[in-house]
């Protein structure tokens, strides 16, 4: 069960004056159970890539094999392959159109073809993994708060039941507490159910705190690709494709002048207060 | 009294029945006191629907009290006529880039306001290219806003204010879509209105980070003022912002975990700078710290933070 | 297909044509089309292709961009000249079972062709020229006798520039609706008219809801900009005639009298 990526171009108006390579030759194997951040700076090349995922952009060549099989082959069923690999938009809850919460969440399963109860079992199931209450589920979408509203939306595509999840900046306009609950339950997902999550943020905190692996694009190619501490430690790499690195990964380099010794590989608060912690353990030996 | 007070501010949304019936009544703002000075850059913070916008919306006369009173530069925004003068006074600027700009034009939209205020032909130009100039978009002057990045068009929109020549803006999340990029863009912009030309700035956000460099700092919850005063003032007070559920800037947050773990570090650090001094006097005067078995060994990663 | 439409997009740079007044090009544009109309031989359609081609060069818009606009009426181009080349009696050329073809159906079907494109090309010279603020400018000014009729001219004219900046950002906004439920599997490809139609709901009640959103948005965001109508405003870019104009003007009735020359003397 994975996605591998061959070669993968596409260019946008093939035909005309506005001809735009979007993406240029992007290898890329992801396995199942990884946890991944897509970053890179707007018109990088990030959202193209992912609607290729799941057949919504058809590639100019190149190959994507979901679990082996290629998804260009013919016969191959994209409803199929949507259902596998779900894609949740940016601002997801401008798509909801059902009169209730619930019933809008059936949508993608109906669309599979799945009788009504199933239906019904899997939006019960998917509203309760974002948290949203059974007394809500018979609301219009409309009275729900704008965090709430995201969820639900989140909760649309999770009823399909995906075994990979794709979520393009899923935090975006959110507030701190709307944002650490959505994330907590993306990370719940993944820890629990064991879902593949491709996460694409602009906040390079959020991703250092959450995702095991980093894939930085710039002008539509694969850039930089590693666990968070190998990526941000090219934060001079980094900054010249218009990204940076986590506040406290430069602190910690700073801190590195006055404190030989000091680890600078950090990429969150926790890391670099072990770092620090463990200095201080072993300062005066030094 | 400053530019903008504020006292004993009310304001209930009152939902009606189809008969006219009260039906329900939400309170977005339950008794806030303001006062802002001329030429300070304010920052209010807060959760969405805990009232900062809707306290933003009053300064603009876009929603007038339900109770207690708001002046603008002396003049009481309860007082319909007043209502221009007001919003020319405070101009205002919002969240979604898009749905604010009007021109089909950049030079046409920044020209909307000064043609509103009845302004002579030849002075909109002036005030359209000098507004232009200080927010660094007169290279697109005749550009489609359609084909501009967010941060581009909300500094299109600032210049559409500025154009009107208030004396203070008011920004309700101007940075909440964009990104990280776009954010810089527009808070530099800002920042550099307040300093260089003096105008009074209201930024309303979520991000901390942009509140560090703000004159004075509110943090808004539930249609009150819960914390007020200067950002190292708020940000030193990093256990309440947590039960508030705000964010810290990371600097501050690992100060705070340092202090938590027995760092002789002053309240209140904001920036990498003032962190690094700190610790280098703790290496100085000697402290170290003592190795606590697995206590310092967290390999995990951080998901709560 | 969606970015390709051209009309009532503004292509910037600077030429007479874009520096004309409005109600110029309005006047020339609505000649130019009644001429279009009167072309019934080579003569007709020379002058016609000379003027629009000559404008075309003076607008300084890449001619592709112009064409750009045609692709959208490529399939109803491509009707009428089948239609009228199978329907027209006549000479005939070659017959296919039922099907016949003339030579009058030929010509026919080139003309109307012909006439169509120019319509297009000649009202997208327009668009492409005037931005769309300026355009309603000219209507409303043009209009303006309507006002003592207590016909609402300035609001008419708003809401047009308005409705013409959130053109394309709602065609966008489609797009990207279009894509979110094809994500959840939605089918926007098969089965009957009403299926379609029916399968199109989940991308119509966001998209409608979004533009209410957003006319909320604007409309606060234009009061907030001391917007109050019409009364007591002043125009950033007031229309006033120059010598520009006059010769225009002059250019356009010197075309149109060429015109009646030519239907009087043929």
């Amino acid at each position: 069960m994975s996605i591998r990526i061959e070669h993968l171009n596409y260019i946008y108006s093939m035909d005309s004056a506005f001809r735009k390579q979007a993406l240029r030759d992007i290898c890329l194997d992801i396995d199942d159970g990884e946890f991944i951040g897509l970053i890179g700076h707007t018109g990088s090349g990030k959202s193209t890539l992912i609607q290729h995922l799941n057949g919504l952009i058809r590639a100019t060549d190149g190959k994507i094999y979901y679990n082996g099989e290629d998804i260009y082959q013919e016969g191959y069923s994209m409803t199929k392959l949507r259902s596998h690999v779900g894609l949740v938009f940016q601002y997801p809850e401008y798509q909801l159109f059902e009169t209730t919460v619930l019933k809008d969440v059936c949508f993608g399963p109906g669309n599979l073809g799945l009788d009504a109860e199933t239906c019904m079992e899997r939006a019960k199931k998917a509203l309760s993994i974002v948290g949203i209450k059974e007394k809500d589920h018979n609301k219009s979408p409309f009275e729900l708060s704008g965090g709430q509203r995201r969820r639900a939306a989140i909760a649309g595509v999770l009823a399909m039941e995906p075994d990979v999840l794709i979520l393009d900046e899923p935090t975006a306009g959110l507030d701190p507490r709307g944002r650490n609950d959505i994330l907590d339950q993306i990370a719940d997902l993944h820890s629990r159910m064991g879902i593949t999550v491709i996460l694409v943020s602009h906040s390079m905190e959020d991703v250092a705190n959450y995702v095991d692996r980093i894939i930085a694009m710039n002008r539509g190619s694969v850039y930089m690709d590693g666990t968070p501490a190998e990526v941000f430690e090219r934060y001079a790499e980094l900054e010249k494709i218009g990204l940076a690195a986590p506040q406290v990964t430069y602190f910690m380099h700073d801190l590195q002048r006055s404190f030989p010794g000091m680890r600078a590989d950090v990429t969150t608060v926790r890391e670099a207060k072990d770092a620090i912690l463990g200095w201080f353990e072993g300062g005066e030996k030094r | 009294m400053g530019i903008i007070n504020a006292v004993k501010l009310i304001y209930d949304y009152v939902t009606k029945d189809e008969r006219g019936d009260v039906e329900n009544v939400t309170s977005a703002i339950r008794g806030v006191d303001l006062d802002i000075q001329a030429g300070q850059f304010i920052a209010i913070l807060g959760h969405n629907g805990s009232g900062k916008s809707t306290l933003a919306k009053q300064m603009n006369a876009l929603l007038v009290p339900t109770g207690g009173t708001l002046t603008v530069k002396g003049m009481d925004t309860s007082d319909e006529k007043n209502v221009w003068n007001i919003r020319q006074t405070a101009g205002m600027v919002f969240q979604n880039p898009d749905n604010q700009i009007i021109g089909t034009i950049v030079e046409e939209d920044v020209g909307f306001g000064p043609e509103n205020l009845g302004v002579p032909t030849k002075e909109i130009w002036d005030r359209v290219y000098d507004s232009l100039k200080r927010v660094g978009m007169m290279e697109y002057c005749d550009h489609s806003p359609n084909k501009l990045s967010g941060g581009q068009k909300q500094r299109v929109a600032i210049a559409g204010t500025m154009a009107m020549k208030p004396e203070c803006i008011v920004l309700d999340e101007p940075t909440a879509m964009l990104d990280p990029n776009g954010r810089k863009e527009v808070i530099g912009t800002v920042r550099e209105l307040n300093q260089k030309e003096g105008v009074t700035v209201i930024l309303i956000t979520h991000y901390m980070d942009e509140a560090i460099q703000a004159d004075q700092v509110y943090v808004m919850d539930e249609g009150q003022i819960v914390l007020s005063g200067t950002p190292r003032e708020v940000f030193s007070q990093v256990g309440r912002l947590k039960e508030l559920r705000l964010d810290v800037p990371q600097i501050t947050e690992l100060a705070y975990e340092l202090k938590k773990e027995g760092f002789p570090l002053p309240d209140g650090i904001l920036t990498a700078k003032e962190l690094e001094d700190a610790l280098i006097r703790c290496k100085e005067q000697g402290y170290h710290v003592k190795a606590k078995s697995g206590e310092a060994k967290h390999v995990d990663k951080d998901r709560t933070s | 297909m969606i970015r390709d439409i051209t009309i009532g997009q503004y292509y910037p740079a600077n030429s007479i044509i874009h520096r004309l007044d409005p109600r110029v090009k309005l006047m020339a544009t609505v000649v130019f089309i009644v001429s279009v109309f009167l072309i019934h031989d080579l003569v007709g359609f020379l002058i016609a292709t000379a003027a629009l081609g000559a404008c075309i060069w003076l607008s300084k818009v890449p001619v592709r961009y112009m064409l750009k606009g045609l692709k959208v009426i490529f399939i109803i181009l491509i009707f009428t000249v089948l239609l009228n080349m199978m329907f027209t009696p006549g000479r005939e050329i070659f017959r296919f079972y039922f099907i016949r073809v003339t030579w009058e159906g030929v010509i026919l079907a080139g003309k109307t062709t012909m006439r169509l494109v120019y319509l297009i090309v000649g009202s997208t010279i327009m668009t492409l020229t005037t931005t769309p603020n300026h355009l309603t400018d000219g209507l409303e000014k043009a209009l303006s006798p309507l006002k003592k009729l207590r016909f609402p001219v300035h609001e008419l004219s708003m809401t047009m520039s308005i409705a013409l900046r959130f053109i394309p950002i709602l065609l966008e906004e489609t797009d990207k609706i279009m894509k979110a439920q094809q994500a959840r599997c939605a089918d926007f490809e098969s089965g009957n008219l009403i299926h379609r139609v029916k399968n199109l709901i989940p991308v119509l009640v966001p998209l409608f809801i979004s533009a209410i959103r957003r006319a909320n948005d604007l409309a606060m965001a234009m009061e907030a900009r001391c917007y109050h109508g019409g009364a007591g405003r002043t125009k950033m870019k007031p229309l006033i005639y120059n010598r520009r104009d006059k010769i225009g003007y002059a250019v356009v009735i010197a075309y149109l009298i060429l015109w009646i020359v030519l239907i009087c003397v043929f």
